[in-house]
């Protein structure tokens, strides 16, 4: 491929991500947003941290060795830490290195 | 003092107050910013497109796509559509910032163009310091973020031949960043069935229809159930229970 199409390529990409970002704001601007958006706004951004939870781990098998089983462990580690301490920064980053720890150890 | 000086100290006090919420995205897209310049590379494209996509497009799971369709036929069509499928749960994001955004003008531009996954999350779950204009911290996080993706995304273009260490497993920064902020909200108890119903949904979606088709389906059954249980919903948001 050309370089200017490899452009176009990315070009397009980007067009089509800015779409999706975009879009809701291009469709209600410059009026009111009507109640319903109001509520989905204030519904939408719970439900949607947990569907993208659930999209991070949709390639984790539980049939298989080790059965989710290093992603349950240190999900379950970061939700305690957090719980203890509250601090996000914190338990990310513990979370993780328990992850990357079990990954190579189970 | 002179102006720009002002204006320099003003933006340092936004970046150091800023900087503290994105640390997880910082862990998080130093690794997958690397993972996606060396694919790029590897792949036999010149490093310059990285830092090029990572303003152009700026997505992570929207250019890792782009690598491989950039390898078949010259198709921007093609490229289009099936970005505009893959970045698709980004309707939420603009969906929920909407009134939050309004009236910010070329601020709101900025923040609407770099809403990634992790940014929105940010977003849900920092608290804007005391005395400090909500946009412009916003802004700070926003861009601090899209500048880690593209040092780490050049880095992985231009070095990725001498990065040797393993840190396989790193990506779980990511899946911990959102599992905490879901934990945060579901603190507060209107929360807590929105986000029932967005991982019921996620998982009886992704169950059926397997890692690569249910994301589109489970956005639409979210919304059904959201908008089926309205008035019960809001209910509970004015009784606080």
């Amino acid at each position: 491929m050309a370089d200017w199409q490899i452009a176009v390529m990315f070009l397009a990409a980007g067009l089509a991500t800015v779409i999706t970002r975009a879009l809701p704001a291009l469709v209600f601007a410059g009026r009111d947003v009507p109640p319903v958006v109001s509520y989905l706004a204030k519904v939408l951004p719970p439900a949607t941290m947990a569907m993208l939870v659930v999209f991070c781990l949709r390639k984790v098998s539980v049939i298989t060795q080790p059965f989710g089983l290093p992603e349950l462990l240190a999900l379950a580690a970061t939700g305690a830490l957090w719980f203890w301490r509250k601090n996000v920064i914190l338990s990310v980053l513990v979370g993780t290195a328990l992850y990357m720890v079990l990954l190579r150890v189970m | 003092m002179n102006a720009p000086l002002v204006y320099a100290q003003a933006v340092f006090r936004y970046l150091k107050a800023a900087f503290p919420a994105t640390i997880p995205v910082l862990s998080g897209y130093w690794f997958l910013g690397l993972a996606f310049g060396v694919l790029l590379t590897t792949s036999g494209f010149s490093p310059w497109w990285a830092p090029f996509a990572a303003i152009v497009v700026y997505a992570g799971s929207g250019q890792l796509v782009a690598i491989g369709l950039l390898l078949a036929d010259f198709d921007p069509v093609g490229m289009f559509l099936t970005v505009l499928l893959v970045n698709a749960r980004h309707l939420f994001y603009g969906l929920s910032t909407i009134e939050r955004f309004r009236g910010w003008g070329p601020w709101r531009a900025y923040l609407v163009y770099s809403l990634t996954d992790e940014t929105f999350a940010v977003f849900n779950s920092a608290r804007v310091p005391d005395g400090l204009d909500e946009k412009r911290y916003l802004t700070a996080i926003a861009g601090m973020d899209q500048f880690y993706w593209l040092v780490a995304t050049s880095a992985g273009a231009f070095a990725g031949e001498f990065i040797h260490f393993d840190v396989t497993g790193i990506d779980f920064v990511m899946t911990a960043l959102f599992f905490v902020i879901c934990l945060q909200q579901i603190e507060s108890k209107p929360n807590r069935a929105p986000a029932l119903i967005g991982f019921g949904a996620s998982v009886l979606a992704l169950v059926v229809l397997g890692p690569d088709m249910f994301l589109l389906p489970a956005m639409a059954v979210i919304l059904g159930l959201l908008l089926a249980g309205r008035s019960k919903l809001e209910g509970m948001e004015v009784a606080g229970v």
